[in-house]
């Protein structure tokens, strides 16, 4: 019996709890994505950048108010650094919007022009980000790191295996639940929000129904924003912040929202899980977690894992691969313009 | 201006770049980036026979730039016949496991029809395919892996001629696309630029790690060279004779011991000199070679047949033109034009390094080089992959000068100063950035828009 | 004095004019019917009604007013509606959320509008939480038309209402048209059907290459033999 619980312990510590706090990173940055194609129809390659960019207004902001000797006791500095940080990437965004890609809008330039453009965008935010902060790793995180630390968590529980939950993972799980709800209400119960569906579903009806398109267009960037720079701190406050590691969120955001149907708010929460899950659960070796449940005779002689660690990001590219051949729909139906 | 004046115009503000260079920095200097010029461009004709002619979204080009590198490996380096004996063996079963289940995968997806049943049969075949191939598979690396591991621990090569390698790249990365292009080029634009970044991106987490095949992130340095080593022609009495001949003004100034010295040095320099020009010559010849066939292509029936599918797919498709087909032959030959120069770069390099590849570097940046250039437009292309690796290798030097220069006001400690300083390198990725942006926004056609005025939307 | 009013109109989508000066007026508690060959320019004058294609030459007036130069979202605000023909709903919303589309524009209290429509087609409200593209072709229409009138217009335009439904439907269809005409809107639309929308049209204008061929009331047209020769086959 025992033997079952530490095995679930252990299942729990390296797998479950991990891939929790990464799924909802992923599931934030992937709404981004997701809300990007479905309004204004392209493939958004400067959103991780941006990302970056938010997440470095928070950790200046972090720094700065810690000089100030200004703190919130056991939760990080950067919650109260993120308003800040969500205010600039709404202006970069706004900004970004106006001198960019407005001017395609008017045009009607076919998508692959509006993500080459998003490319240029790309290679500015990131120079930017690299010129102020530099492109070294930084952590910004403070306050209380545990909730519950291994060892304590033995001693409570009389169990082998030990459970850490880290603060930074909780505020994820939490922070993102509270967004993704307020952002489910936002689009279906508000006018705005309903407007933005209906942008969505069919441009021409929602014009000739006096939709204002370029008031969709900037709801939906300062939305973006906001799930950008959130989804960077908590990933920056559960890792550490990195310009390049940023950029290569890319991918799985892409991968995830494609995974879920792109186009397809839900599709994209369960997306990020999906791929979160199956990078931690594909790269993880169950060696130990075997040794428990099997009886010793049985006991596995490998590491039991799928795949070397080194493919972890690899996974969710083979996943998105994947799903774009089989069902490039994705799980949730998606649309494919 | 008239179209016909322009490209000369573009290419000779380009020269005069260069004797810039070469003036105020050093001639090795320009000659190193006039190099990776070359190569950019051949990189450059091969996205823009993608792009330009076929409107295909390929954002895979490191992929196959690395398959090139991969392939210089491959086909230069001496084998290694301990590794061989060592793994060789259960690596051939390792391989004949992957096929048998990769057919039979194949084979079970054809013949059954689509239901839990085929399902059923499915998954067993995948599950015990994959852990048999492991077994054999996993025990070849080990042994392989052990090998000398501080030197070889893979396979090494073939020990043939590096320059071989240049065509085996080529091949090499019109394989890949071609199994590629089977998969993705069905999909809608946005979608094929996600698929072949992701592609690009799995086929260098495999160099990486699979240390087997050309030893991961520990590299493989000393490739064999097509051109000749400095230190033989430092030695060799023609060179320096030439040297002699080269230099008799400035050498007569000078007597005795001074001279031998004078001498000394300016062979010294001259070889190196002398090296990058070697490859300059092999690089340009090939430029040409792809350049004259692109243009050839590209005024061909064919070439015309593919704009027309650019530029309306539904109607081309209508006329009876297999657009698929087209597609996945355009995206092979660009794919193989950027394995060779992906091959082409690792020759001069001297070095595989897995970990050097970048999607900024290798992808985007070739991007960038192509709209910028004028998509569609061959000496554009060239003429991209010139001015932007110009721009990308000289925004920082002439970056920290422009900082000096402004903030020659401040001390010289300023804390500031000193963070602008070490940022310069960074204002590359801006100026990209910008010069994308500004160019596609002003002028979309590129610095040398493709013949034909028709608006791109 | 008509309503709505397109005059001498001239213009096609860049390359050669489709319409050749044309004229088409609409009054109130009307209805005028498009009709005509394949190729004739309905549609395309209807667009032009709408101003989502730029007039070349003629011009447009609402109730007097110059609108030539008035964008599509300016001509809704002015109380014009349009239902296209094809893709008029929002698929994924529900029947309701597409009529609240419909009244974006407005801030007043929606309800009564909507519960006017619900009383003019019972079975949106029936349906009302359900997705609009979960519909059958004619309940789509109905939302469609429904989404248009949640504006209050005063001028409602239907491209091919009865495309692609059945003719029970279209008769349904028909009489709800009628019945909106009696509300005092003036009601323009390009029909295939040219028997039955002649039947309840008020006015009726037959177009060739863009221009004016027959101009008459809906039972003249009906009536004359050569109109029913070219359009009605007999």
């Amino acid at each position: 019996m025992t033997d079952i619980l530490n095995a679930l312990v252990l299942f729990s510590n390296f797998v479950l709890i991990p891939s929790l706090a990464y799924g909802s990173q992923l599931a934030l940055g992937a709404l981004g994505v997701t809300l990007i194609y479905s309004i204004l129809r392209f493939a958004n390659f400067a959103h991780a950048d941006m990302m970056a960019f938010g997440t470095m207004v928070t950790v200046l902001g972090t720094w700065w108010l810690q000089s100030l000797g200004i703190s919130l006791g056991p939760l990080p500095t950067a919650l109260l650094a993120l308003p800040f940080a969500i205010l600039a990437a709404i202006g970069m965004s706004l900004l970004i919007d106006r001198s960019v890609y407005r001017f395609y809008r008017t045009k009607r330039s076919s998508p692959a022009i509006f993500v080459i453009a998003s490319t240029g965008v790309m290679f500015l935010l990131n120079g930017i980000v690299r010129f102020i902060i530099g492109p070294n790793d930084q952590r910004f995180a403070d306050g209380e790191r545990f909730i519950i630390r291994a060892r304590e968590f033995k001693t409570l529980t009389g169990l082998d295996e030990g459970l850490a939950i880290k603060v930074s993972q909780v505020l994820t799980v939490g922070i993102a639940v509270m967004l993704v709800i307020a952002l489910f209400m936002f689009l279906q119960k508000t006018r705005m929000g309903k407007a933005m569906r209906a942008y969505s579903d069919n441009e021409d009806l929602a014009l000739l129904s006096g939709i204002n398109p370029e008031r969709v267009v900037m709801i939906t960037w300062i939305i973006t924003a906001i799930l950008a720079t959130i989804a960077g701190t908590l990933y920056g406050l559960d890792k550490s912040f990195k310009p390049f590691t940023y950029f290569q969120l890319l991918l799985p955001f892409f991968a995830a929202a494609i995974v879920g149907g792109i186009g397809n708010p839900v599709g994209a929460i369960v997306g990020g899980f999906v791929i979160a899950f199956s990078e931690v659960m594909i790269t993880y070796a169950y060696k130990k977690f075997f040794m428990y449940l099997l009886p010793q005779s049985m006991a596995p002689e490998g590491m039991m894992q799928l795949l070397s660690t080194d493919y972890k990001f690899a996974v969710s590219f083979i996943i998105l691969v994947i799903v774009l051949l089989v069902k490039p729909t994705g799980l949730m139906k998606g649309k494919v313009v | 201006m008239t179209n016909s004046l322009r490209p000369v115009l573009a290419f000779s503000i380009m020269a005069i770049l260069f004797l810039l260079v070469g003036f105020m920095q050093s001639w090795s200097v320009a000659l190193a980036i006039f190099n990776l010029c070359l190569i950019s461009s051949i990189m450059t004709l091969g996205v823009n026979i993608q792009w330009g002619y076929a409107g295909l979204f390929n954002v895979g080009t490191m992929g196959f730039a690395a398959l090139g590198g991969l392939a210089a490996v491959l086909v230069s380096k001496d084998p290694v016949p301990e590794a061989w004996s060592a793994g060789g063996l259960n690596l051939l079963f390792a391989v004949l496991v992957a096929i048998a289940a990769v057919s039979a995968i194949v084979l079970i997806f054809r013949r059954m029809s689509k239901g839990p049943g085929r399902a059923l049969v499915l998954s067993p075949v995948i599950i015990i395919g994959y852990f048999l191939f492991r077994y054999f598979f996993d025990m070849a690396t080990q042994d392989i892996e052990a090998v000398n591991p501080a030197v070889t621990g893979y396979l090494g090569g073939l020990g043939l001629p590096i320059i071989l390698s240049w065509v085996v790249g080529g091949a090499f990365a019109a394989g890949a696309a071609w199994l590629i292009g089977k998969v993705v080029l069905g999909l809608r634009s946005d979608y094929l630029a996600i698929a072949t970044l992701g592609i690009a991106e799995i086929t260098i987490a495999i160099m990486k790690n699979e240390d087997w095949l050309a030893r991961g992130v520990k590299n493989v340095a000393g490739l064999p060279r097509p051109v000749p080593y400095e230190v033989d022609l430092q030695e060799a009495d023609w060179f320096i004779s030439l040297i002699e001949t080269l230099h008799s003004g400035t050498l007569s100034a000078f007597t005795g011991d001074d001279r031998v010295a004078q001498l000394a040095t300016l062979v010294m320099q001259s070889s190196s000199i002398f090296v990058k020009l070697c490859y300059s010559g092999l690089f340009l010849a090939v430029l040409l070679i792809i350049l004259t066939m692109s243009i050839k292509a590209l005024n061909s029936p064919w070439g015309r047949m593919m704009r027309a599918i650019r530029d309306n797919e539904t109607a081309a498709s209508a006329m009876g033109k297999n657009v698929t087909k087209r597609h996945l032959q355009v995206f092979i030959i660009g794919s193989a034009v950027v394995g060779i120069a992906g091959t082409m770069l690792t020759t001069l390099d001297g070095q595989l390094t897995p970990g050097s590849y970048n999607p900024l570097r290798f992808t985007f940046l070739i991007w960038v080089m192509v709209i910028v250039g004028g998509s569609g437009n061959n000496l554009g292309s060239v003429l991209g992959g010139f001015l932007i690796w110009f721009v990308w290798i000289e925004a920082e030097p002439v970056g920290v000068w422009l900082i000096e220069v402004s903030t020659t006001w401040m001390v010289e400690s300023n804390p500031v100063r000193l963070h602008l300083m070490e940022s310069a390198q960074h204002m590359r990725l801006f100026t990209m950035g910008l010069v994308l942006l500004l160019v596609m926004r002003f002028n979309p056609g590129g610095i040398l828009p493709e013949g034909i005025q028709k608006e791109r939307r | 004095m008509s309503f709505l009013s397109g005059q001498a109109m001239f213009g096609g989508y860049g390359g050669a004019d489709i319409l050749n000066g044309c004229t088409i007026d609409v009054s109130k508690g009307e209805i005028a019917v498009i009709l005509g060959p394949n190729g004739a320019g309905k549609s395309t004058a209807m667009k032009a009604l709408f101003g989502m294609l730029n007039l070349r030459e003629g011009k447009v007036t609402l109730d007097g007013v110059d609108i030539t130069a008035t964008s599509p979202q300016d001509r809704v605000k002015l109380g014009m509606a349009f239902v296209p023909q094809t893709s008029n709903v929002f698929v994924s919303m529900t029947v309701e959320e597409n009529l609240e589309m419909g009244a974006y524009l407005r801030d007043d209290d929606i309800n009564t509008t909507m519960e006017q429509v619900f009383d003019l087609f019972p079975i949106l409200a029936e349906k009302r939480h359900q997705a609009a593209g979960e519909l059958s072709g004619g309940q789509r229409q109905q939302v469609a038309v429904g989404r248009a009138l949640m504006t209050q217009p005063q001028v409602l335009m239907l491209d091919e209402p009865t495309a692609g439904v059945s003719p029970i439907v279209m008769d349904e269809l028909f009489d709800r048209i009628l019945e909106i005409r009696n509300a005092g809107i003036a009601v323009l639309m390009v029909e295939q059907n040219a028997r039955q929308a002649l039947n309840i049209a008020d006015i009726g204008y037959v177009l060739v290459t863009g221009e004016n061929r027959h101009t008459d009331t809906g039972e003249a047209l009906l009536a004359s033999p050569e109109v029913r020769r070219s359009f009605m086959g007999g």
